[in-house]
């Protein structure tokens, strides 16, 4: 295919080549000059994609899952608009009332005056990908689209092409770091027609431990499209833990996308909340590398009208003796649509390996949709992996019985969601976000405060 | 309080009751007793409201309203109370959360202001004295985990915070040592009043050596086939059920 940056698009020109002409053309603008591992990235990203385009639904990983909708929106990348301003007070809501270090992103750009890194415990730092880029070029280009590499996908080489935008943390080997760092995505009514593509870079030196925040709201009814791809290393016995909340404008796209490599006894754990967008997806992903460690990835979706949400992870056991532990459940009213497919691939050296993961999903109404898939590939013959999946409605024992006692109809379905969906948000280690998260839940069901 | 006239129900279009009549007044209990497979369940069940069950004849006027006309819920907050033979689990829903929202309830259905959790434990403590219960069951998920004996207590609780008019007690006996028997009938003993009134199902007449009813009735293939008073209990235990059976 030749495509040229010159041409006009016309109306019949296919949407892919659009991105692909808006991706080269950025990668080429955007090389000159800027530090090296950000111009590599770029060049590889524009490449791929133009050799890789969006996944159709031929393609098995994306089945249930048409981009059509993404693909055929034009949008401006938010690297080419300038910074914008906000009020702080305005973000008081999604910051769990924490004094953690932040790092906020408004339309897609990194906002230095709405972030607090000056004050950071010691051996945490936290970078602008673009600074990191021109201080930390080395330690960067040891990381930066290495677990996930630009030519993964089309959504990861797209935004491999748009790279410039993100956040290096980096927690020294040995320090325990108790305050999570909290990366704020917020899009305001001025973000319309925006496409984001942060990338960020997560690093657990040996032995440390620590907790990323990744959130994204929306102040506004906008549409726009939010294309994440983080990075992270968790060396050998360190933990962290990486909590993704994903509460985007109901009629926006959200691709979010996490490659993890773990180390030798090292524990990686993802919590997903999703409760936003038109169509979303969300990727999950973990290389067991090192014997004896382990993975707990969990998440929780929570869809009405006619969102669409889809959740992937994969899960490759390499060392022998780790463990993988899932368990995801959802909840899906109106015409929503879910879908889960937990990979897990075990190699013929991953012996001892225990995995297990669960999907559960209430359906709300009778039109509301899942599709579920387990994929389990075993090369190795003394392991223990187990899965299961379950579909259901409300349970009509428990309802009566909450009836019986004089709980009205209303109230004792969304006491029995709410039930359903605790049980999960109960994984989470951070006590303000689990109580956040709870309690976005129970108003979502009860319009109630308190629980 | 309760009249119950000719009552006919079908599960899945198979008939269970077959014409039972049955009347309850303000203090007094009443002991339905049976075979297996009697009807006895069904009846408490159609009274409580399960929708599993279709009422197909006769009616049930309670405190002057057609009961059979009225949701769960609604029967719930008028003052009618299941005590289930099987309590149902509710994972993620705390003991104390589920308790305190029935108690809102039947107090919103009655005009009254809700009360907030702190008042709330204040009417549970007391009565969690009067089954054997330690607060911290409070804490607990709805009937997850507990024994067999802690769910019919918890029943009993239930039942003690929400003051039931009219309570039916569906084989609450059943499964139970004589220690946890003694205190859920010493339970219900307490909470006896001369407005309330109680139907107490049981298979067994060692639950009534403990809970003395005014009246003893034995269905038989969805009929009352005998009534009598506690004597009828004692002379079904030393002689089984065949001798009522033939002589119906």
């Amino acid at each position: 295919m030749i495509t040229s940056v010159s041409t006009p698009v016309s109306t019949s020109a296919s949407p892919t080549v659009t991105f692909q002409e808006q991706a080269t053309a950025f990668a080429v603008s955007a090389t000159d000059g800027a530090p090296a591992p950000l111009a590599a990235l770029r060049t590889a990203g524009a490449e791929a994609f133009a050799r890789l385009g969006f996944p159709t639904t031929r393609n098995e990983d994306w089945r249930y899952t048409s981009v059509s909708a993404i693909a055929n929106t034009p949008f401006v990348a938010a690297l080419e608009r300038a910074v914008g301003t906000l009020e702080a007070a305005t973000l008081e809501p999604y910051t769990f009332g924490g004094t953690w270090p932040l790092v906020v992103f408004l339309n897609g750009r990194y906002a230095p005056a709405l972030s607090s890194i000056t004050t950071l415990p010691d051996g945490v730092r936290v970078m602008h990908l673009a600074t990191a880029a021109v201080q930390e070029p080395e330690l960067l280009a040891r990381y930066l689209g290495v677990s996930a590499p630009a030519d993964r996908d089309g959504f990861t080489a797209l935004n491999a092409a748009f790279a410039g935008e993100g956040v290096l943390i980096h927690v020294a080997k040995e320090m325990v770091i108790d305050v999570p760092v909290h990366i704020l995505h917020v899009t305001d009514a001025s973000g319309a027609g925006v496409m984001s593509h942060p990338r960020h870079v997560l690093i657990a030196d040996r032995h440390a431990k620590a907790s990323v925040i990744e959130s994204y709201v929306s102040l506004a009814d906008v549409s726009y499209f939010t294309n994440t791809v983080v990075e992270v290393a968790v060396d050998d016995g360190a933990t962290l833990q990486l909590l993704r909340i994903q509460r985007e404008s109901p009629t926006a796209f959200h691709v979010g996308t996490v490659e993890a490599r773990q180390g030798r006894d090292s524990h990686f754990m993802a919590f997903t909340f999703q409760t936003g967008a038109a169509l979303s997806r969300s990727n999950v992903f973990t290389v067991l590398a090192g014997a004896g460690c382990g993975t707990t990835l969990n998440g929780l979706y929570m869809l009405g009208a006619t969102q669409h949400g889809d959740h992937q992870t994969r899960v490759e056991h390499v060392a022998p003796n780790c463990f993988s532990r899932e368990a995801y459940k959802g909840l899906l009213d109106d015409a929503s649509h879910g879908v889960f497919n937990g990979k897990v691939y075990v190699h013929p050296e991953a012996q001892k390996t225990d995995g297990k993961q669960t999907n559960n999903t209430l359906l709300l109404s009778k039109d509301a949709q899942i599709d579920t898939k387990p994929q389990l590939e075993i090369f190795a013959d003394d392991v223990k992996c187990t899965h299961g999946a379950t579909v259901g409605r409300i349970d009509e024992a428990s309802l009566f019985y909450m009836k019986s006692r004089g709980v009205g109809q209303l109230l004792a379905r969304q006491l029995l969601m709410y039930a359903f969906a605790a049980d999960v948000l109960e994984t989470i280690e951070n006590d303000a976000v689990k109580e956040a998260l709870e309690q976005l839940t129970m108003v979502r069901f009860t319009g109630e405060t308190h629980h | 309080m309760l009249v119950i006239n000719d009552l006919h129900a079908a599960i899945d279009g198979k008939p269970i009751l077959k014409g039972i009549s049955l009347t309850v007044n303000a203090g007094e209990v009443h002991a339905v007793m049976g075979p297996n497979g009697s009807g006895k369940s069904t009846l408490a069940q159609v009274l409580a409201g399960h929708p599993a069950y279709e009422v197909t004849g006769g009616s049930v006027t309670y405190n002057g309203m057609d009961l059979l006309d009225m949701a769960p819920e609604v029967r719930a907050q008028s003052g009618v109370f299941l005590a289930f033979q099987y309590p149902i689990e509710i994972p993620g829903v705390t003991n104390a959360y589920f308790l305190r929202a029935a108690y809102n309830e039947i107090r919103k259905s009655k005009g009254l202001e809700e009360v907030d959790p702190m008042e709330f434990l204040d009417v549970v403590e007391e009565k969690l004295k009067l089954v054997d219960m330690d607060v911290s069951m409070m804490s607990r998920s709805v009937n997850v985990g507990f024994s067999g004996g802690e769910k019919k207590r918890n029943e009993i609780l239930q039942m003690a915070v929400l003051q039931p008019m009219l309570a039916i007690l569906d084989e609450t006996d059943s499964g139970l040592d004589i220690d946890a028997l003694r205190i859920v009938a010493n339970g219900v003993n307490a909470l006896k009043r001369p407005d309330n009134a109680a139907i107490v199902v049981t298979h067994y007449q060692r639950l009534l050596d403990y809970i003395i009813p005014d009246y003893v009735h034995v269905l038989a293939g969805g009929r009352i086939v005998k009534s009598g008073d506690k004597s009828l209990a004692l002379e079904l235990e030393a002689r089984g059920y065949d001798w009522v059976l033939e002589a119906a």
